[in-house]
């Protein structure tokens, strides 16, 4: 039972942080239909700035998170406006294939910049162990539930109440229709980037933080984003979130309880992947597309 | 309202001159001139591919044309981007409908409320303050825009569940919303029956005469076009070949041509 509480917490730790990742992918998707394979590399790229802001530049660390989140930020909308807005009516191939290059631009200028070596990174979120229910969890992961927690509510208010969230679902639903309601689709398109590098810097950040230490490899969680998407329907924000828990619970389990040197934890999400392809291929909450061919 | 008779002529709201568009070595419109006055159904007629859509387009910025001027209230359309049309007062509707299908028809029509929204994150995302009293002044008006077309009793409903007829008249709802000085209207009466035609025109003779909303209309049924609008102007094969009022207009030899043949003309 403890190391079932155990292995479920940590799970859904590791997966409200996919989770974070994902949502962003399917903000970038849903908005402007661009599959952008370079989501791990935002993260990564979120990671840095904050090591950048509070080891390098020795700020106070909430602030130094916020600064390299508000950097990151600016990162993403400089993507949309230098990368991608050339590309608006090239094949969407074009465009997948742009954003493959970006993801090892991106890798390459942060390898310039910090070197190729891990570093040591500080972690700064609390570590005491905490006990629940007789298990044993560190006290930063509970925090980096409750942090994802925070902003998919911060994320929901502003889909639900603020004039840009509501334009951006627009711009999601029917472009023609929002552009003669007088919503400009450039600018939405770099809000959805910005969001979308602010929710994976997030989930870098938290990694970081709970590794104690941030290399190149982090941007691999960005390739656990499509198990979580295509699970989860590569339009559906919620199905985002309840993807990337669903998928960090299956690592966590697989990995626990199935025999170690096996490494199933790490297989376990695209295992998911492809069945949910054969047999949901829009996934749990995604739009059904009929196309008659 | 044309007033070509010695009546002085009323200021133009919107002047279009000389608009040519091509698609490649395809010309859609060439030399396109009428003016457009204030409070005034317009009607543009013409058979299938006349270009009658393109010039809708022209005005609303989604097609750029090469050559003219399109003036709205002495400013030139052209070149504007179609957001930045939408927010001098222009609200369309589009020939297949475009509307926003997984919001309900409330959302719809509050989005047609955008251009007039100011509300940042913050308020806005609390519902407190100046935000809420923003939300409730928009409501007001989208609420009087759900009395007028008669749609109370679906304000809830999610748009895409909705007949096509409703949907129409939601996405002609949503324009209003903008509250507009001009609307586009894309064949709001195509592929309605007859009872839904009739409520469609009582609509649009309503909005132009309770609110003096300057409307442009494309649509295929003459027996409606030639009742309800004051000036029609007549295109085939992307060429503005009459304009007048709906009597004039009927009477044109080249629009009996058009519609009916060169054989019937000849009589």
């Amino acid at each position: 039972m403890e190391k079932f509480i155990q292995l479920t917490l940590s799970g859904v730790a590791n997966g409200a942080i996919f989770s974070l990742v994902a949502l962003g992918f399917v903000l970038i998707y849903k908005s402007s239909d661009v599959i952008n394979f370079a989501q791990g590399e935002l993260l990564m790229i979120g990671a840095y700035l904050t090591y950048m802001t509070v080891q390098q530049f020795g700020l106070f660390w909430p602030i130094g998170v916020v600064v390299a989140v508000i950097l990151a930020a600016v990162v993403g909308a400089l993507i949309e406006s230098l990368v991608l807005r050339p590309l608006i009516g090239e094949p969407a191939i074009s465009v997948i294939m742009v954003t493959i290059g970006l993801s090892s631009l991106l890798r390459g200028i942060v390898g310039a910049i910090w070197g190729v070596t891990p570093l040591p990174a500080p972690q700064f979120l609390p570590r005491d162990p905490v006990k629940i229910l007789g298990a044993s969890v560190g006290l930063d992961k509970l925090l980096a539930i409750g942090l994802a927690l925070l902003l998919f509510g911060l994320l929901t208010l502003f889909f639900r109440r603020s004039n840009e969230g509501i334009a951006m679902r627009a711009v999601a639903d029917d472009q023609q229709a929002a552009l003669s309601m007088g919503i400009s689709i450039k600018r939405i398109w770099a809000v959805a980037w910005a969001i979308a590098a602010v929710t994976a810097a997030v989930g870098g950040i938290l990694l970081m933080s709970i590794f104690g230490g941030v290399s190149g490899t982090i941007g691999r969680v960005g390739l656990l984003v499509f198990p979580v998407v295509i699970l989860g329907g590569l339009d559906s924000i919620p199905g985002a979130i309840i993807g990337g828990l669903i998928i960090g619970l299956l690592q966590a389990f697989a990995g626990g309880y199935l025999p170690p040197e096996l490494g199933l934890g790490e297989v376990v999400p695209y295992v998911v992947l492809i069945l949910i392809l054969l047999v949901r291929p829009y996934g749990l909450f995604g739009q059904t597309r009929i196309e008659r061919v | 309202m044309a007033g070509n008779n010695g009546v002085p002529t009323p200021e133009a709201q919107m002047q279009i001159d000389s608009v040519g568009l091509s698609f490649g070595g395809v010309r859609a419109l060439s030399g396109i001139s009428f003016n457009v006055y204030p409070g005034t159904i317009q009607a543009i007629i013409g058979p299938n591919g006349a270009g009658k859509t393109s010039l809708l387009n022209c005005i609303s910025g989604l097609y750029k044309p090469q050559q003219g001027q399109i003036r709205f209230e002495g400013r030139n359309l052209i070149g504007l981007a179609p957001h930045e049309i939408a927010r001098l007062g222009v609200a369309r509707s589009f020939q297949n409908i475009e509307l926003f299908r997984h919001m309900t028809v409330v959302e719809n029509l509050m989005l047609g409320r955008h251009v007039h929204m100011r509300g940042g994150v913050i308020s806005g995302g609390l519902y407190w303050g100046a935000g809420k009293r923003e939300e409730i002044v928009h409501r007001e008006f989208v609420e009087q825009v759900i009395d007028l077309l008669e749609i109370q009793d679906i304000r809830k409903k999610t748009v895409g569940s909705l007949s096509y007829g409703l949907q129409k008249r939601v996405e002609l709802g949503r324009a209003l919303a903008m509250d507009p000085r001009l609307l586009l209207l894309d064949e709001p009466m195509a592929g309605m029956n007859s009872e839904e035609k009739e409520d469609m025109a009582r609509f649009i003779l309503d909005i132009s005469e309770e609110q003096r909303t300057t409307i442009v209309l494309i649509e295929h049924d003459m027996g409606v076009v030639m009742d309800i609008s004051d000036n029609v102007a007549v295109l085939e094969f992307g060429q503005l070949i009459a304009y007048g009022s709906p009597d004039e207009v009927k009477a044109h030899p080249d629009v009996i041509a058009a519609y009916l043949g060169h054989q019937h003309a000849a009589h």
